[in-house]
């Protein structure tokens, strides 16, 4: 036989367990969501109401577009409750597992730290820090690997962009220091 | 045959090294974007946008549409090999891709796939070349009522005939074209929304939304997935790929039938989804040997492959002639040309010449290089499955915020791809579609403008959209969309009624 029967094998350690218990149903989130859209919909209606919604002299007012898709909206959002309210299905379904929302968690609060990075040290030495913390911490990957692999990244990155194509990134400290 | 000379002219305008290179680099990021996890077609192209900003527009779009082609070749890998499809369109294909890579045959498969995948791809390039300039020269007669009642057709479409619930692809909808209201009114100079904040004064940048909703989102669900996997490598001989090739004819029926099902639903937008499920549910009705089907049948790896490739070929082509982009990543690509400052529609078969005949020929090209490209490096690309996800994950989100960035250069941006990616990652798991949502955002404007141009012309009369045969039917057609479940339902119980009573 040919090569094809080699086995390429991957293992994923953490992955969340799938009898985890639910942290909140699709239906409550979905109510959340309608009440969140629904707020948003009256607020911009409000908005476009004060713009002005109506009709002059040469057409249409500038609120007047916005305004309806505001009621569209609106009107949409309050059926969506509605129907959260009283489906049966939705309580039922989990919108998210502990585990799982664990996993998203290692992922999502990196991603805040590393815009919060980004705005008072630069692109380059958030996203160092980004992928070679990462690495470590969540992959549980050798630490040269992980200072290697954010090292040849953050340069290919900063090569391509910075001095190849002209792309400015927001800059810190470091870049100041090195006169970039 | 004006076309094939102007197509002749864009061969011309493409066969340069420098062109070239930057088609096989497209391709190459577009099938590792393809075989990642948690990344794809429309995610690949919005993250890689920025990188061609510096670049001419011509260059940029081959490139672009480089990533697009590469990431539907790279999707049926991760299908046939691993049973795990890349895209939701390529989920059919595993069907008997999978079986097919577990009795050995993974080379066949694979073959199968990329050529199906050119030969659908193909046809509706055809399409495109012949039908797309007669549609934009069509479409120059139209005015302000015409092109509102054609965005019109589109958002009533995607209510009507998709499949989500109708009031949540409502809300998508209301919410792309009223985040596209956001900044300076173009017609008064007015602000809008803005609510006093100097960011919100640039508006909702389409580009750093899609960003957010397909990169940051798609990231946080593949987490929430087991990301275990265990599959075939696969090498590809010639001897395989000319002994596939060699039974090609005997399944024309097949092939041509899936064309012409993914060119129809590419340009209607049912999507590539749609089109390669029914692709194989009708290549397995119309067989003589259902049973053989989902145990590895070549056919039925023929099936959706050209479907789906054919759909999401053809979606290009509404965006192409009228603008009005057929799919997410179609959506995308236009959000592309206007950056470099292209007006999508039929007026750039006029004013754009050597730029859309660029276009047209490097789907040509594309496809080939793609196809051989793809056949001869598959083996690398499936051990790319072996880099861990702790690597790739962190890079992803740092390549998003570069595009998010690079766009206006604002970091308000990056906070607000932040936001989408919440968002996106919410909506989807409660069911609110995104695609709605993207076009909403990228045709909200020229939507508006459309519908104010027209109501200035009549003098705030709605019988505008009325007043002479094309503009009615075009606004009648979108109605009855709209409420086509319902029209559906009440035909359906009508005949029901009148059945029994001739019984």
């Amino acid at each position: 036989m040919s090569n094809t029967d080699i086995e390429i094998v991957v293992e994923d350690p953490t992955a969340p367990e799938a009898n985890s218990p639910q942290v909140v149903s699709v239906r409550v989130v979905d109510v959340v969501v309608s009440l969140l859209l629904l707020a948003l919909a009256i607020t911009l209606g409000l908005d476009n109401w004060r713009a002005g919604a109506g009709w002059e002299s040469t057409g249409p007012q500038p609120g007047y577009f916005p305004f309806y898709l505001s009621v569209i909206l609106g009107g949409a959002s309050l059926y969506g409750l509605v129907a959260a309210f009283l489906s049966r299905t939705e309580a039922t379904e989990t919108f998210v597992t502990r585990a799982q929302l664990r996993r998203v968690m290692a992922v999502f609060v990196p991603t805040v730290l590393f815009c919060v990075a980004t705005q008072f040290l630069g692109l380059y030495v958030a996203s160092f820090l980004l992928i070679s913390g990462f690495m470590r911490l969540v992959g549980k990957i050798a630490l040269w690997k992980s200072l290697l692999t954010a090292f040849v990244f953050t340069a290919v990155m900063f090569v391509t962009f910075d001095v190849a194509f002209d792309v400015i990134m927001p800059k810190g400290p470091l870049e100041a220091a090195l006169g970039r | 045959m004006e076309a094939l000379g102007l197509l002749m002219h864009g061969f011309a305008v493409l066969l340069t090294w420098k062109t070239l290179l930057l088609m096989m680099t497209g391709l190459v990021l577009g099938i590792f974007v393809g075989v990642l996890p948690g990344l794809g077609g429309p995610n690949g192209v919005a993250i890689l946008l920025p990188l061609t900003f510096t670049m001419d527009p011509t260059s940029a779009i081959v490139m672009l549409s480089c990533i697009y082609w590469g990431a539907l070749f790279g999707g049926a890998i991760t299908s046939i090999l691993f049973n795990i499809p890349g895209e939701a369109w390529s989920v059919a294909t595993t069907f008997d891709g999978y079986p097919m890579a577990q009795q050995g045959r993974a080379a066949e498969a694979l073959t199968a796939a990329f050529t199906s995948s050119f030969i659908g791809s193909l046809v509706a390039v055809m399409l495109i070349t012949f039908l797309a300039p007669m549609i934009s020269s069509f479409a120059l007669k139209f005015g302000p009522p015409e092109f509102f009642a054609v965005y019109l057709l589109t958002f009533c479409s995607f209510v009507g005939l998709g499949r989500e619930a109708k009031h949540k692809t409502v809300i998508s909808m209301s919410l792309g074209l009223l985040l596209a209201g956001i900044g300076m009114d173009t017609v008064s100079g007015q602000l809008r929304m803005t609510f006093g904040s100097a960011e919100l004064l640039r508006g909702v940048n389409f580009l750093v939304a899609v960003i957010g909703l397909f990169g940051i989102s798609e990231i946080l669900l593949t987490m929430e997935e087991r990301l275990a996997l265990r599959g075939h490598a696969a090498g590809i001989s010639l001897r395989v790929v000319l002994s596939v090739w060699k039974d090609l004819p005997k399944y024309w029926v097949t092939l041509l039938r899936s064309s012409f099902i993914g060119c129809w639903l590419g340009i209607t937008p049912g999507g590539a989804i749609a089109a390669s499920f029914m692709g194989y549910n009708l290549a397995k009705r119309f067989s003589k040997d259902q049973d053989s089907f989902g145990k590895g049948r070549i056919e039925g790896v023929f099936a959706p492959e050209t479907a789906a490739h054919a759909s999401g070929t053809s979606a290009l082509l509404p965006m192409l002639a009228l603008g009005i982009p057929g799919s997410g990543t179609a959506a995308i690509l236009l959000g592309g040309l206007m950056v470099w400052g292209l007006n999508p529609g039929p007026l750039l078969f006029v004013e754009h010449k050597d730029f859309v005949w660029g276009l047209i020929a490097s789907m040509y090209l594309g496809n080939v290089v793609g196809l051989v490209l793809v056949l001869t490096t598959v083996p690398i690309f499936a051990s790319i499955l072996r880099v861990p996800f702790a690597a790739v994950a962190p890079m992803i989100v740092v390549s998003c915020a570069i595009g998010a960035f690079a766009i206006q250069n604002a970091m308000f941006d990056i906070w607000l791809m932040l936001g989408f990616g919440v968002v996106g990652y919410v909506f989807k798991k409660i069911g609110i579609p995104l695609a709605p949502f993207t076009l909403a955002l990228v045709l909200g404007n020229r939507a508006e403008d459309a519908f104010r141009l027209s109501m200035i012309g009549s003098g705030g009369d709605m019988k505008v959209f009325w007043s002479n045969g094309l503009v009615g039917s075009i606004t009648t057609l979108a109605i009855v969309l709209l409420f086509w479940p319902v029209i559906d339902k009440a035909f359906s119980g009508v005949s029901r009624m009148v059945r029994p009573a001739k019984a």
